[in-house]
């Protein structure tokens, strides 16, 4: 049995619409005008136990509504889900104690006070027993390198040492599973790696299903074998993230190093150089005409290495993304 | 992980709700300074309202002809003072100061997430951090409360007996339920307008008039009839009524009536709070990431 298990679900907002200048202000006191908006509209899903999906999209894409909607945050417009067995809007305990949701952008603890407090609560909130909890609080503190930081009080902690905080207290109560909407959004980069690195050798360790949102494709990539990509409130891939790439992107990138210390002036007739740095060079070509254009261009030329690669994750997320705005109707 | 099943779920409850009050007590003393100057500050307009009612009986004194001392809607100026002091007594009891609109900026802001996807009682919760914002206003309010009712000690008529004592701190305690159940319940009409403070507004002056903060309800005539018959009076007027054995509010001459009212009020208002809460979190959007 999936740990999720997602049939035809959807989310419409009805929102008001506001339309600009003060005479539409004042109109609007008297008629108003709503629109409605599919932020998750009919989507399909499993995640088995164990399993860590990462859930990527655009801004707006639905990914957030989601995982509202499985937390139980919000109810939803149609459709069914069943987590852990539950039924996440009826928001039973039994349910609110076997999972988390971790979000970036919003605080749990107690900002005037030390984490320490707050991790207390949480031990009386969830009914954690002492001995496991003073046993939790050893091990992820230390994982988490933040042992020394839990008498200090939250407000005068950095942002990746609140963060690491707030995944702690997410996980005091050992989670069945963990929701997490951009856990390393504003995070330098020493702090997403240590995020990254930890929550890899909690969920192996664990085996906690997680369900991972980020626009950071290194997290995305560290962390998830499979990738939901949804866009429009519908997915549009579900399956390997390895398959992403290929599957989306038209264009490979051929990077070249010439003899000697020049490079020819007519690459761009290969395709698109964006990356010169005699002698090397990288030329995006559309991937279909790979073999092509390689012969030709050791017929042309002197060329000492050559390699041909996928493009990046995050410039093919890129190109999907975009296709699917422009694509969108206005 | 299920939690520990060795607990009696009623002595863990009750163990949460220490370590919620625990917490808040923390958090509310790290800010002391600003608290205690806030307290203190709000005895100010006791002082003045003071030297203003001395004021307005000694000119009706002044233009009365009769030697006997003035008495206006039946108090007389003492009368009048105790009323004042132990208005403000209830209202210590009473005020929320910041709940409705704590909760409105929760669901608005989106912290109200935690009540909602954590196994926790959001109203429970709240209750409880509300009472220890209150012991901590006791504690820096105690002093210069005993030292104005020390000073105004001639004011009162007598000191209540034993049996109206036990009445008048069931009256104060009741009196916060209804303050704090009347302003959770504005708080989660929030839930389906995001913004309250008009609303909160208009029931704060509202609140002032029927409470019997500015003037006590029986100076309001007719009107006062009809605000009998609503729950705000138990905010500032019953408790002080008790004490200056008003019409009504005497043990054995209606006392206990007002009071059982009084808890069905409580009972009505916590239902009410409970469908207002059932229904808002159906309705929550949780806009905005």
């Amino acid at each position: 049995m999936p740990a999720i298990d997602v049939r035809n679900l959807s989310k419409i907002y009805r929102v008001f619409r506001k339309r600009e200048g003060l005479r539409a202000s004042i109109r609007s006191l008297f008629h108003r005008e709503y629109e409605e908006i599919h932020a998750v509209d009919g989507i399909d899903f499993e995640v088995e136990r164990g399993e860590m999906v990462a859930f990527l999209g655009p801004n707006g894409a639905g990914k957030t509504t989601t995982l509202k909607l499985l937390s139980g945050l919000i109810f939803p417009s149609g459709g069914q889900a069943d987590v852990l067995g539950h039924v996440p809007w009826k928001r039973e305990n039994a349910y609110r104690r076997r999972f988390s949701l971790v979000m970036g952008q919003k605080n749990q603890l107690w900002w005037d006070l030390p984490a320490q407090e707050s991790f207390r609560l949480h031990k009386e909130i969830y009914r954690i027993e002492t001995a496991q909890f003073d046993r939790r609080i050893d091990e992820l503190t230390e994982l988490l390198e933040v042992k020394d930081l839990v008498g200090q009080p939250v407000r005068e902690l950095s942002l990746g040492e609140r963060m690491r905080m707030e995944l702690i207290a997410a996980l005091l109560h050992s989670p069945d599973l963990l929701l997490l909407d951009e856990p390393t959004i504003g995070l330098d980069v020493v702090s997403q790696r240590k995020v990254q690195q930890f929550l890899k050798y909690y969920q192996k360790e664990r085996q906690i299903t997680v369900l991972l949102t980020s626009h950071y494709m290194k997290d995305v990539e560290a962390l998830c074998q499979r990738a939901i990509i949804i866009s429009d409130g519908q997915i549009k891939h579900d399956g390997p993230l390895a398959e992403i790439v290929d599957r989306f992107s038209q264009f490979k990138v051929i990077e070249l190093q010439f003899a000697g210390t020049k490079l020819p002036e007519d690459l761009d007739r290969f395709g698109e150089v964006f990356d010169s740095q005699p002698p090397r060079v990288k030329i995006r070509v559309p991937k279909n005409e790979v073999p092509r254009i390689l012969n030709r261009l050791l017929d042309s030329y002197v060329i000492e290495d050559i390699s041909v690669e996928d493009r990046p994750l995050e410039e093919a997320m890129a190109e999907l993304f975009t296709d699917s705005a422009s694509k969108a109707p206005s | 992980m299920p939690p520990s099943s060795t607990q009696n779920p009623i002595l863990a409850q009750a163990r949460t709700n220490w370590v919620i009050l625990k917490t808040c007590l923390e958090e509310r003393f790290v800010y002391r300074a600003d608290f205690a100057f806030a307290t203190l500050v709000r005895f100010l307009p006791i002082v003045t309202q003071v030297f203003l009612w001395g004021a307005i009986y000694s000119g009706a004194q002044a233009r009365s002809e009769s030697d006997e001392p003035t008495t206006l809607n039946n108090y007389t100026y003492h009368e009048m003072i105790a009323y004042y002091l132990m208005a403000m007594l209830a209202r210590a009891f009473s005020s929320m100061p910041g709940l409705a609109s704590g909760i409105a900026r929760d669901v608005r802001d989106g912290t109200v997430k935690k009540y909602l996807t954590q196994p926790i009682d959001m109203l429970g919760y709240l209750f409880w951090h509300r009472i220890a914002h209150k012991l901590v206003y006791y504690v820096v309010a105690t002093g210069p409360f005993a030292l104005v009712f020390y000073l105004c000690r001639d004011y009162f008529p007598h000191a209540p007996d034993a049996l109206t004592l036990l009445a008048l701190v069931l009256a104060l305690a009741m009196g916060f339920l209804i303050g704090f159940l009347i302003e959770s319940l504005i708080g989660l009409i929030s839930f389906w307008f995001l913004e309250v403070s008009s609303l909160l507004f208009i029931y704060m002056m509202l609140n002032y008039f029927l409470s019997g903060h500015m003037i006590p309800l029986d100076w309001l005539g007719d009107v006062g009839e009809w605000v009998e018959y609503l729950p705000f009076k138990y905010l500032a007027y019953v408790p002080a009524a008790i004490v200056l054995g008003k019409d009504g509010y005497v043990l054995g001459q209606g006392l206990e009536g007002q009071l059982l009212i009084e808890a069905t009020w409580i009972v009505g208002l916590l239902v009410l709070n409970r469908i207002a809460f059932a229904r808002g979190v159906r309705r929550y959007g949780a806009f905005g990431g």
